[in-house]
């Protein structure tokens, strides 16, 4: 193998899936030979059964539903007041310098840490869930946003006055969509970060959502039950992210040239 | 002729923290006529470029003034085009509205601006690349696209930073030529900064020398061979002696420049 040699597209699917089958095969064997004892791992086999009872019959897609509408619902909420704040930020200097320190600090906060607290200001519903996910991502988020935006390539800055931009269009046509396909990046990776605070979330003072369902099932020791949702949790992962690289593809066509 | 630009007294002092201050360009004085085409030489770190930045309004001087039409110049604007030798063209913009840039920013009619967009382009010879991105183009297209934002301004001097600097020397010697003839046709007014002798020589109807650091002008020469001027002209003895002379003079200074640095490290 040549380093950074390219794989045909072909190829890279196949390889792609010859590890997730590799990796059930592996955990096929381990169970289904009587490795591993039940009671710690369930077997694939059961693992699908009791995935196709939950959805069928334990009402499970509104749980999915609840979940997935809470991550979008903080991620949203999150986005739009760290977009504008972001570019702020990155765009001018003091407006940096006041909040930089803050949000440097605030973001090690661990989101999952707030939840006792959050259960205290804003209950069990779904204030709560939002709140989680909101504090997990935003303070990422309008870092991340300060950074991509502050990166401008100084020329083009130049450039662009040398053309005769004010200062405000600078920011409008140059900063922001200059950054833009950078941001389009950064929320997608921080979705995924978000995901992983809800479930969280959930395991605590929640009455449905998948998260709740993995606590419900830890209390039967439904090992094949919580595979099941975490397996789940990986998909929607999985299959939001594509979605979001498709759409950054389809939304910033210059940016993947030349690479 | 009047002048468009006057330079009076420009000087650029860099402070450095806990070192004696560097002296980049001394008081420097500066005349371009309507229609002039000034080149000007010299070796790299002499300020030439520093001098060009300030008239453009990217940097501040520290002492003195430049006047563009009588008027004092505080601030980048439209009226003083840029080329810059790094490529500066916007990677989200196709090359059409690249060239469009400007002429939204004044705010004229989408009808109008592809109208001067694209007979800019037909110019500077890239008809059929008006929905190519800058990345598809090559370097020599990329600064013809370059060439055609600044232009389509309309501004009253175009300054050029080394815009043919990161270029091979084949596509160099054809930017240099349909520069030229742009320049001829359009009555414009450049101020070309570059290293390149032969480049100064056969582009400038006045070829400036500036001296090594702390640089100032420390030569001015007209170029008396007439426009339009074709490539074949490079072989001429007239070329060879002007070039001759420069390049003694620039030479004096590159070593000038070295023996500064040598004794300050």
């Amino acid at each position: 193998m040549k380093p950074l040699t390219p794989v045909a597209p072909a190829t890279r699917v196949t390889l792609g899936i010859a590890f997730f089958v590799l990796f059930v095969a592996v955990w096929a064997i381990a169970t289904l030979g009587g490795f591993v004892p039940k009671t710690f791992l369930a077997d694939p086999i059961t693992m699908v059964k009791s995935g196709y009872t939950l959805i069928a019959e334990m009402g499970f897609l509104k749980d999915i539903g609840m979940t997935v509408w809470r991550v979008l619902g903080g991620f949203i909420i999150a986005a739009l007041i760290a977009l504008p704040l972001g570019v702020l930020m990155g765009a001018y200097k003091p407006i940096e310098a006041f909040f930089e320190p803050f949000v440097s600090f605030a973001r090690y906060l661990p989101a999952s840490a707030f939840i006792p607290l959050l259960i205290l200001w804003a209950g069990i519903g779904e204030a709560q869930k939002l709140s989680v996910i909101f504090i997990g991502s935003f303070f990422q988020l309008v870092l991340m946003i300060a950074v991509a935006v502050g990166n401008t390539r100084r020329d083009l800055v130049e450039a662009a006055y040398t053309l005769g931009a004010s200062d405000s269009s600078l920011v409008k046509r140059v900063l922001i969509p200059g950054a833009a396909p950078e941001i389009a990046e950064i929320l997608r990776m921080v979705l995924g970060w978000a995901w992983t605070y809800v479930i969280v979330a959930e395991l605590i003072g929640a009455s449905s959502g998948i998260g709740h369902m993995i606590t419900d099932s830890q209390a039967l020791l439904a090992t094949d039950q919580i595979i099941f949702g975490i397996i789940v949790i990986g998909l929607i992962g999985l299959v939001s992210d594509l979605l979001f690289k498709r759409v950054n593809r389809q939304l910033f066509p210059w940016a993947a040239l030349g690479k | 002729m009047a002048n468009i630009l006057s330079v009076r007294g420009i000087s650029r002092t860099f402070e450095v923290a806990g070192r004696a201050p560097t002296v980049a360009l001394q008081a420097t004085d500066l005349d371009v006529a309507e229609n002039d085409f000034i080149t000007i030489l010299g070796p790299s770190g002499c300020g030439k470029s520093t001098l060009l930045r300030i008239v453009a309004g990217l940097d501040k001087q520290s002492s003195g003034e430049v006047l563009l039409d009588g008027k004092r110049i505080d601030g980048p604007g439209a009226d003083r085009g840029m080329v810059f030798q790094s490529y500066t063209l916007f990677p989200w913009l196709t090359v059409r509205d690249n060239v469009c840039f400007g002429l939204r920013e004044r705010g004229l009619p989408r009808q109008q601006q592809l109208e001067i967009a694209d007979a800019f382009l037909h110019k500077v010879g890239l008809r059929g690349f008006e929905s190519h991105y800058p990345k598809q183009l090559s370097g020599g297209m990329q600064q013809r696209t370059a060439l055609a934002r600044a232009l389509a301004n309309n501004p009253r001097i175009l300054l050029m930073d080394e815009p043919f600097g990161a270029l091979d020397h084949q596509t160099r010697e054809l930017m240099q030529e349909l520069l030229l003839g742009i320049w001829e046709s359009e009555k414009k007014t450049v101020l070309f900064v570059t290293h390149d002798i032969d480049e100064a020589v056969f582009m400038g109807s006045r070829v400036m020398v500036m001296s090594a650091r702390p640089g100032r002008i420390k030569l001015d020469r007209a170029v008396p061979i007439p426009h339009p001027r074709h490539y074949s002209l490079k072989t001429t003895p007239v070329f060879a002696e002007l070039k001759a002379e420069l390049t003694e003079q620039v030479r004096a200074e590159v070593i000038a420049s070295q023996n500064a640095t040598t004794t300050a490290s």
